[in-house]
C-alpha cells in the first residue's frame, strides 16, 4: 500500500487545481493535486507520483534523464578504465 | 520517458553491478533496505542475484502493516463490530490476524468493513451513508499521512459529522533509531525510504551519519535505482565519507513538500508512545489527531479496548522487521506461516519481506547465499568515525 506509482497528469478538473486525470497503465483517475505546489508545480503532460488517490509529488524528467546519463556513464567510465589496464605496459618489480 | 521502464534496463543493470562487484573487495557488506517498497523490488527483481555474494541487502522495519501490533488490530475489528459503523481500511490490512481473527473474519461475521484504495473513498462511503458511522482505519507512514491530514480537512470543510479516524500513523525515524541502538545488529549503511522522503526531505536522516557514522542513501523504487543506491553506499564508505545523498532526485527534494508538512502538522501531533511489532514502545514515533480534530478522533470518540496483545509464540516477526533474522529464518516461515494463512503481518503484506521471499520463490537461493556470505570475513568498518 506504500507503492507509490508516476502517472501521467492528463488535465486538472477544477480552477483551483485541487484535483486532476491522470493516466496511469492506459487506466484513467481522478487524483488529489493539491500538494503539487512550489517545486512540485506540474502542467499537463508531466509526471506525478500517485499513492492513495493523491499526487504526492511531481516527477521531474530533467533529473530522470541526469540520474540515466550518471548510470550510463559508469559503464563508459569502467569501460576506459578497463581499457587502460589492459593497454598499460606491465609494471616491471 | 514513462519514469518506468528506464529504469529497469537490464544492460544498465549489468553494468552497474559490475562496478559494485569491481569496487566492493572481499569483505561482508551489510546494507539495509529501511523501506518494504524497496524490499519488494528487490525480490521481484532478483536484486540480490545481480549482487555479488558480499553484498547483503538486510531488510528494514518500514512496512506499515507488518509494523502494527496485535492489539491495534483488536482494536479495529472491536470498532467494526460496534452498532452503525462501517469501517475502512486498505485490502492490506484486511487479512492481518488479530487476537481473535482478521478483519476479513470480522466481516464475515456480520461487521461492516470495506476495502477502500484511497481515505477519499471513504470519505464518499461517510457522505453516501449519513445515518451510519464511517471510521477509516488509517495506517502508514509520512508517505500516507498526509492523505489522511487532507482527507480530514475536506471532511471538516464539509462539515461531514460521521467521519472519523482510527489513527495509526506511524514516523520512520524512530524505528530506524532503534535499530541502531540494538547490539544485535551490524550495518554499513542504509538505503533511505524515497517516498517518505517525498514529504520529509532528506534532512531528517542527518543524526544517522552525525551520530552513528553510517552513510544514508535515499533511493527510488525501480531495480537501477536499489542498484545505484547500493553503489553510493559502498563509495562513500570506501573514500571514506559518510554523507545523506539523494539518489531519487526525479522526485525526492532535499527540502521535502512543505505543504504535506505543513498539513500535517495542521491535523497531527506526536504521540508520547507507539506499540510497534517486534519493536516493542517507541517513545514519540506515531501520530494522533491534535485537539481540534478530537471529535473525528474513532479512539476518543469510541470505545475501544486498547488492550496490549503479545505476539504469537511461533511468530517472529519482530526479529524479521529488525533485520536480524532472515524471513526463512522463522521457525513457522511457508509451514505454518503462509499468505494464505498467515501468523505474522511480515507474511501478508505485498511489502512484508516474509511474503517478498515467499511469493517470489527465493527461498532456496537465499539459503545458497547465506552459505556463501558466512564464508567471507566480517569487519568492523563502518563503525563510527
Amino acid at each position: 500500500m506504500c507503492l507509490a506509482i508516476p502517472a501521467r497528469l492528463v488535465e486538472y478538473i477544477d480552477a483551483e487545481r485541487q484535483y486532476a486525470t491522470v493516466e496511469l497503465g492506459g487506466v484513467r483517475r481522478r487524483v488529489n493535486t493539491c500538494l503539487l505546489t512550489g517545486n512540485d508545480a506540474t502542467a499537463p503532460g508531466e509526471y506525478v507520483l500517485v499513492h492513495v488517490g493523491f499526487a504526492l509529488s511531481r516527477v521531474s524528467e530533467a533529473e530522470a534523464r541526469e540520474t540515466l546519463r550518471l548510470l550510463e556513464g559508469m559503464g563508459a567510465a569502467y569501460d576506459d578504465e578497463m581499457d587502460q589496464v589492459r593497454r598499460a605496459p606491465e609494471l616491471q618489480p | 520517458m514513462k519514469f518506468a521502464d528506464e529504469f529497469r534496463d537490464a544492460g544498465l543493470a549489468r553494468t552497474v553491478a559490475a562496478r559494485i562487484a569491481a569496487e566492493c573487495g572481499e569483505r561482508h557488506w551489510k546494507i539495509m533496505e529501511v523501506c518494504g517498497g524497496h524490499t519488494h523490488t528487490i525480490f521481484k527483481y532478483g536484486i540480490e542475484d545481480l549482487l555479488p555474494p558480499g553484498v547483503e541487502l538486510v531488510h528494514g522495519p518500514g512496512c506499515p502493516v507488518c509494523v502494527i501490533p496485535m492489539g491495534r488490530l483488536d482494536d479495529g475489528i472491536a470498532l467494526a463490530r460496534q452498532d452503525g459503523v462501517i469501517l475502512t481500511c486498505f485490502g492490506d490490512l484486511m487479512r492481518v490476524p488479530g487476537s481473535d481473527g482478521s478483519l476479513l473474519d470480522a466481516r464475515a461475521g456480520g461487521a461492516d468493513v470495506r476495502m477502500v484504495y484511497s481515505p477519499l473513498d471513504a470519505l464518499k462511503i461517510a457522505r453516501d451513508n449519513p445515518d451510519r458511522r464511517v471510521v477509516f482505519y488509517a495506517i502508514g507512514f509520512e508517505t500516507t499521512a498526509p492523505s489522511t491530514a487532507l482527507t480530514l480537512l475536506r471532511a471538516r470543510a464539509e462539515g461531514l459529522g460521521n467521519f472519523f479516524v482510527f489513527c495509526n500513523h506511524v514516523t520512520i525515524i524512530p524505528p530506524m533509531k532503534a535499530i541502531l541502538d540494538s547490539p544485535d545488529l551490524r550495518l554499513d549503511g542504509f538505503l533511505g525510504p524515497g517516498h517518505v522522503s517525498t514529504v520529509v526531505g532528506i534532512r531528517p536522516y542527518e543524526f544517522v551519519t552525525r551520530s552513528y557514522g553510517k552513510p544514508v542513501v535515499v533511493v527510488g523504487f525501480e531495480p537501477l535505482d536499489i542498484l545505484q543506491g547500493v553503489h553510493m553506499v559502498i563509495r562513500q564508505v570506501l573514500e571514506g565519507r559518510c554523507e545523506v545523498e539523494n539518489q531519487y532526485r526525479r522526485v525526492v527534494h532535499d527540502e521535502g513538500n512543505p505543504k504535506a508538512l505543513d498539513v500535517l502538522a495542521r491535523v497531527f501531533r506526536i504521540r508520547p508512545h507507539f506499540e510497534w511489532r517486534g519493536l516493542g514502545f517507541i517513545s514519540q514515533s506515531a501520530l494522533e489527531l491534535n485537539d481540534d480534530f478530537a471529535d473525528m478522533d474513532a479512539e476518543k470518540v469510541f470505545t475501544v479496548p486498547g488492550v496490549r496483545v503479545a505476539d504469537p509464540k511461533a511468530c517472529q516477526c519482530g526479529e524479521v522487521l529488525k533485520g536480524v533474522l532472515k524471513p526463512w529464518e522463522c521457525k513457522v516461515f511457508g509451514t505454518a506461516c503462509t499468505p494464505e494463512t498467515p501468523i505474522g503481518t511480515c507474511m501478508v503484506s505485498s511489502e512484508g519481506a516474509c511474503a517478498a521471499y515467499y511469493n517470489f520463490g527465493r527461498y532456496s537461493r537465499a539459503r545458497d547465499r547465506e552459505t556463501a556470505l558466512r564464508a567471507l570475513p566480517v569487519t568492523a568498518a563502518g563503525a563510527p568515525r
